[in-house]
């Protein structure tokens, strides 16, 4: 299955959870924030929300800025 | 004379320097800035995390965040939908209700677009958002925010990253008048003078980034303009002379030797 992950196209071979997902892509959940289909995804729900074949996941964190 | 404290939305913050985290040479040279400006709030972007190289190392490892108050931005975002999509993830990812909004007009110039900011600002509020407006030195516009709920108003000296100082004293003088609300100069300091001239105009606190990041030594101008703020503050308060045209003597006229 395939999903959209930052604005490219991501390989994935089953539905996750995003902390699943998190831990596939080697981020520290504490230090993102996660928004699915546009929805933002509060961290406690991590566990529960789970991505699947052809949904849009975004990823951002904190970098330098004024 | 004590001050007052910089209070913004209950809050107190113990400088009137706020700095920002792009731009370093490295991370380890703007964790020394950070140290020497004294400040004890720091402006961070939301970007999305690169995937495919997870080796870089993450801004937070060099920001002591037991001492540093961060506050997410919405830089780059062009509309108020994407501001406000910006700001509820910075949420997310620094679990707090702040952010310095910023929602641009123009590319070239990076002037903020006035009606969206408002109206980007209202909708922020309403969710609990603290909001701090990056605006232009417009006091029409700088009231209506504050009418809007901005926790406090941030209009700017000059356009980002240009360090051309302060161009339109007036104009921040009368935004002081207008508002309850701090005021903070935000964008377009390009040295120390700089620094102190907002703050002898009243503002409450000065933002800025480029100045000390892209400085020949980040460190050394940190410190600069950690000085010019207290300065420029303490001579806000202290309450300057008024100009004169002429000269008034500082010595006494009379007791002159062999008159």
């Amino acid at each position: 299955m395939q999903i959209t992950l930052n604005g490219d196209r991501f390989e994935l071979e089953e539905p996750m959870s995003v902390t699943a997902l998190l831990a596939r892509l080697e981020i520290d959940p504490r230090r993102v924030a996660v928004e699915h289909n546009l929805n933002i995804i509060k961290r406690h729900r991590f566990a529960e929300v789970v991505v699947g074949d052809g949904d849009t996941v975004e990823i951002v964190n904190f970098v330098g800025g004024g | 004379m004590t001050d007052t404290p910089f209070v913004i939305a209950g809050r107190t913050f113990t400088s009137r320097l706020i700095v920002g985290t792009g731009k370093y040479s490295s991370h380890a040279v703007m964790t020394q800035a950070h140290e020497a400006s004294g400040a004890d709030m720091v402006t961070v972007a939301v970007r999305r995390v690169n995937i495919s190289d997870r080796t870089r190392e993450s801004l937070l490892d060099y920001i002591d965040t037991s001492r540093m108050f961060i506050l997410p931005n919405t830089a780059g975002c062009y509309t108020a939908d994407e501001a406000i999509r910006t700001a509820r993830l910075g949420r997310e990812a620094g679990l707090s209700e702040w952010v310095k909004l910023e929602v641009i007009g123009d590319e070239r110039t990076l002037f903020p677009d006035n009606e969206a900011l408002i109206e980007a600002t209202r909708v922020l509020v309403k969710e609990g958002f603290i909001v701090l407006p990056y605006t232009n030195d417009d006091p029409i516009a700088c009231r209506k925010l504050e009418d809007a709920g901005a926790a406090a108003v941030m209009p700017l000296g000059a356009p980002i990253g240009s360090g051309l100082g302060i161009q339109n004293v007036n104009n921040i003088r009368i935004i002081r008048e207008f508002l309850r609300v701090p005021l903070i100069v935000d964008a377009g300091v390009g040295t120390a003078s700089d620094a102190a001239l907002a703050m002898e105009l009243g503002a409450d606190a000065v933002l800025m980034n480029t100045a000390i990041a892209g400085a020949e030594d980040p460190v050394a101008m940190a410190d600069a303009m950690r000085h010019a703020v207290i300065a420029g503050r303490l001579a806000y308060r202290a309450g300057r002379i008024p100009r004169k045209m002429y000269a008034s003597a500082s010595s006494p006229v009379e007791g002159m030797v062999g008159r």
